[in-house]
């Protein structure tokens, strides 16, 4: 399926306004899971790769397809991971357990 | 196969909502996990969405291939925190590695016609993949120290920089023009492999946060790019999040530092202070034992303690902790100040002492602790420099002149905990430790604060 570069803008715009807004009011406390969540997140790129290395059109893209999985793979498997990993440490005062 | 492509859309619309509010949970520590697993749930749905995709005629390979990455990601999911920033700049290359790979892919695929507009995000795609691959690399191993971590300048680098971004953008306008021309795109990605290093060589340490926020960026734009290529509205929105993201903190940190992105990129901070270092004399500072320090911060009211890089390279969290501990027990009031450049990434410092089970309540940005100086009794300064030099403020001839410090110089007494009395990471002087009411406590950050505690925790009993 292929988009228009008009309507390919809109979303982009779009999205970027959104994102502006809503990370603007992610806490600093936070970044640094903020930069290892969205960098999850963008390792959705995986699904351009899995389709290039499933289609199989020439061997040139089953190659550089299967690569970009792993690396694409190894972002969202170890970016979500770290990211709660870190995000379960935020704890706030109180009564602490011993 | 009408359903079935209507099917796979509306999953991708579902997963594109899930990612947005992934974002927004994560503003508040209360909700940040939800955010997380919402993130997981649109991630997995697109996946398998895909998986279904009804043009897939092999999934041996990327059977294999979703193992492998597997395999590589959840060893990266589990480094220690004190690691989290090569982490982070490792993840930036590969994400940038795989909008690379699909980038030329796609050229490969489509060649020799490919449309003007096609040409023109796939050429944004990989040239901005090819330089964040090698440019994260590149920080990766600067953090990791098996690089350098000193910036490396030679006369004539940023025009060497410029011309070969220059270059490669001049192929990419050829290609634009005459996508026949398929011997100049090997080009178009190495040029800009060889930039992303040339762009990270100057750059120290101290520079990092800003550097990796940047790639973070990069990364997006590239991955938004690969989106405008493919025709995938769910990659354009999670790009441009990305980049969005990465973009306002290269913003945060540049405005943390008083320096613009260009000074960053160009500037090569370290080597033009030089002069500024020699200056340098020998003048009388005031020292303290740790019983002395101990004493003193026993005997306060309220303490706010200032961590820096140093904290996490003495690995001296945890005694930070017990500090924490044994002088709450006393009913001192011990709050953090955080800087937004401590650190080599944007919220490092929050990690490490949330890491080391200090609430985060306790850790207070720039902006909330400033005002709360002047009634503190005792600052205590951990492993940072620079982001408490008062010439920031007051010195008009001094390079960081104007860069938004932490006030520590306003607490009644100010403890600095230093190896010794070599200069900051910018070689400048900070006459914070050349003033009456400051005590050096020299030594290595973990071993002194271990002291304290001991002493405190000693006449508690």
């Amino acid at each position: 399926m292929q988009l228009d570069l008009v309507t390919s803008l809109y979303v982009f715009l779009l999205a970027a306004f959104i994102g502006f807004e809503v990370i603007r009011r992610v806490s600093p406390l936070l970044h640094t899971p903020l930069m290892s969540l969205t960098n999850a997140l963008d390792a959705i790129a995986v699904v351009g790769a899995i389709i290039l290395a499933g289609e199989g059109k020439s061997m040139l893209a089953k190659i550089l397809g299967t690569i970009a999985i792993v690396a694409a793979t190894s972002n969202i498997v170890g970016g979500f991971l770290i990211t709660d990993r870190m995000l379960k440490m935020f704890k706030a005062s109180g009564p602490r357990k011993p | 196969m009408f359903a079935s492509e209507t099917i796979l859309e509306i999953t991708y619309l579902i997963a594109t909502a899930l990612f947005v509010l992934s974002l927004k949970w994560l503003s508040s520590p209360v909700t940040a996990r939800r955010g997380v697993l919402a993130g997981e749930i649109g991630m997995a749905l697109a996946i398998l969405g895909t998986l279904l995709h009804k043009g897939i005629v092999d999934y041996t390979w990327i059977a294999i291939a979703l193992v492998l990455g597997a395999f590589i990601g959840v060893p990266l999911g589990r480094v220690a925190m004190t690691a989290v920033p090569q982490r982070t700049a490792l993840s930036h290359a590969f994400g940038a590695l795989c909008v690379t790979m699909v980038g030329t892919a796609e050229f490969y695929l489509r060649a020799p016609n490919v449309p003007r507009f096609m040409m023109s995000v796939l050429s944004l795609e990989v040239i901005l993949g090819a330089l964040t691959f090698t440019g994260s690399l590149m920080a990766a191993g600067k953090l990791q120290e098996v690089l350098p971590q000193r910036p490396i300048t030679y006369k004539g680098q940023n025009f060497v920089n410029l011309g070969l971004l220059a270059v490669a953008i001049g192929i990419a306008v050829i290609l634009v023009l005459q996508p026949d021309k398929t011997f100049l795109f090997p080009f178009m990605i190495g040029i800009p492999l060889v930039f992303g290093v040339m762009m990270i060589i100057p750059i120290g340490g101290a520079d990092m946060p800003t550097v990796i926020s940047l790639l973070n960026s990069y990364a997006g734009l590239s991955a938004a790019a690969m989106g405008f290529v493919l025709g995938s509205k769910l990659l354009i929105v999670a790009g441009a999040l990305d980049g969005a993201s990465g973009f306002i903190l290269s913003v945060n940190m540049s405005k943390a530092m008083n320096r613009s992105f260009t000074n960053v990129l160009f500037g090569a901070f370290g080597q033009e202070q030089v002069s500024a270092a020699g200056a340098a004399e020998a003048r009388p500072v005031r020292s303290a034992s740790p019983e002395e320090a101990a004493g003193i911060l026993a005997a306060a009211g309220k303490v706010v303690v200032v961590p820096g890089y140093g904290m996490a390279v003495a690995q001296a969290q945890h005694k930070v902790r017990e500090l924490y501990d044994a002088l709450t027990r006393r009913g001192v009031d011990v709050k953090f100040g955080i800087h937004p450049v401590a650190g080599r990434m944007p919220g490092h410092m929050n990690v490490l002492l949330a890491e080391a089970d200090i609430p985060y309540d306790k850790l207070l940005e720039m902006e909330d602790i400033n005002g709360d100086f002047a009634q503190t009794d005792v600052a205590l300064i951990i492993g940072a420099n620079d982001v408490t030099n008062p010439a920031a403020r007051e010195d008009q001839s001094s390079p960081i002149y104007g860069m938004p410090i932490l006030d520590v110089d306003k607490a009644h007494t100010v403890m600095v905990i230093k190896r010794g009395m070599g200069a900051g990471f910018a070689g400048i002087e900070n006459p914070l430790y050349y003033m009456d009411k400051t005590l050096m406590l020299f030594g290595d950050a973990r071993n002194f604060v271990g002291s304290i505690v001991k002493e405190i925790s000693g006449d508690h009993a």
